[in-house]
């Protein structure tokens, strides 16, 4: 039951990630050229939406359908190194690859081989993080 | 999204080398399948759902990657010297790609978050440290974008 809970969602992530386009390299290309609005309504509608959910569950205290307890989502830990230092390292790799972690799942499926290459790098990436993380600024 | 990733390397027994792959990885299998179900997701959409895959972008962004040696621009849903599978015998593309995709894990993690963590759930949720984090991948990106990739393509 929850199994399938998550793959719908998954399901329907990847078709708008695919549909909304923002799995193409070209939009992430166009975005950062600040040439369209494309990227930005979407990024946008999703940002004003999630505010919205996100406000209500916490204002309403909504329970969760799949264990009953109540949706707690935890702040992010303080801090201001790790985030503009990892986000430009993302940043880098977000305007080569034009993909993001999520998008690349979705263009796999659409039947772009290549992203494979870019899948496997991100994990050796991560893994990389994780081997010198105690010598990285946070 | 990119705690997938993570997960990926504990199942792989990064554990082993790192204390940061030392967890229950068994418990990110939710988030697992919602990855497999943007797979089926994009097979979805790309095979029963779209007349056209080509994406519209703007001329003027049409004819600076024309420039740039990009010449399926405006007409494809991919660049085809990135993402076709010819592209998988070109060292330069395979280069690209790889180097796109380590910067994007590597980021991900050292930023605690990607594009769904941060600039959708964290800015959501009101978080500083996402508005930050957002703020670094648009330097990044921006950077990339206007200096190096005219060089890289």
């Amino acid at each position: 039951m929850r199994s399938i809970v998550y793959f719908s969602i998954g399901i329907l992530f990847g078709i708008t990630m695919f549909k909304s386009e923002v799995a193409s390299w070209f939009r992430i290309y166009e975005m950062f050229q600040f040439k369209s609005f494309h990227m930005y309504g979407v990024i946008g509608s999703a940002l004003s939406c999630g505010a919205i959910i996100t406000f209500f569950l916490k204002k309403l205290k909504v329970k969760s359908i799949l264990d009953g307890k109540e949706i707690v989502i935890e702040d992010k830990a303080r801090g201001w190194k790790r985030y503009l230092l990892g986000g430009l390292f993302f940043g880098f790799g977000w305007a080569i690859s034009g993909a993001c972690p999520g998008p690349m799942f979705t263009s796999l499926g659409a039947g772009f081989s290549p992203i494979l290459v870019v899948i496997a790098a991100a994990t050796l990436g991560t893994f990389c993080y994780g081997l010198i993380q105690k010598h990285l600024p946070h | 999204m990119s705690s997938n990733l993570r997960t990926f390397c504990a199942a792989l027994g990064a554990g082993k080398k790192a204390v940061f792959f030392q967890f229950d990885w068994k418990a990110q299998r939710w988030n697992l399948i919602v990855a497999l179900g943007a797979v089926v997701g994009g097979y979805i959409a790309a095979n029963f759902l779209s007349v056209s895959t080509a994406v519209a972008i703007s001329e003027s962004t049409i004819s600076q990657l024309n420039l740039l040696g990009i010449q399926d621009a405006g007409k494809a849903y991919m660049p085809a010297s990135l993402f076709d599978m010819a592209a998988l015998s070109s060292p330069k593309s395979y280069f690209i790609l790889a180097l796109g995709g380590f910067f994007v894990g590597f980021g991900a993690r050292y930023a605690g978050g990607c594009t769904s963590g941060h600039a959708i759930s964290g800015l959501s949720n009101f978080q500083l440290p996402s508005l930050i984090a957002v703020i670094g991948f648009f330097i990044g990106g921006l950077f990339v974008n206007h200096f190096l990739l005219p060089y890289l393509l």
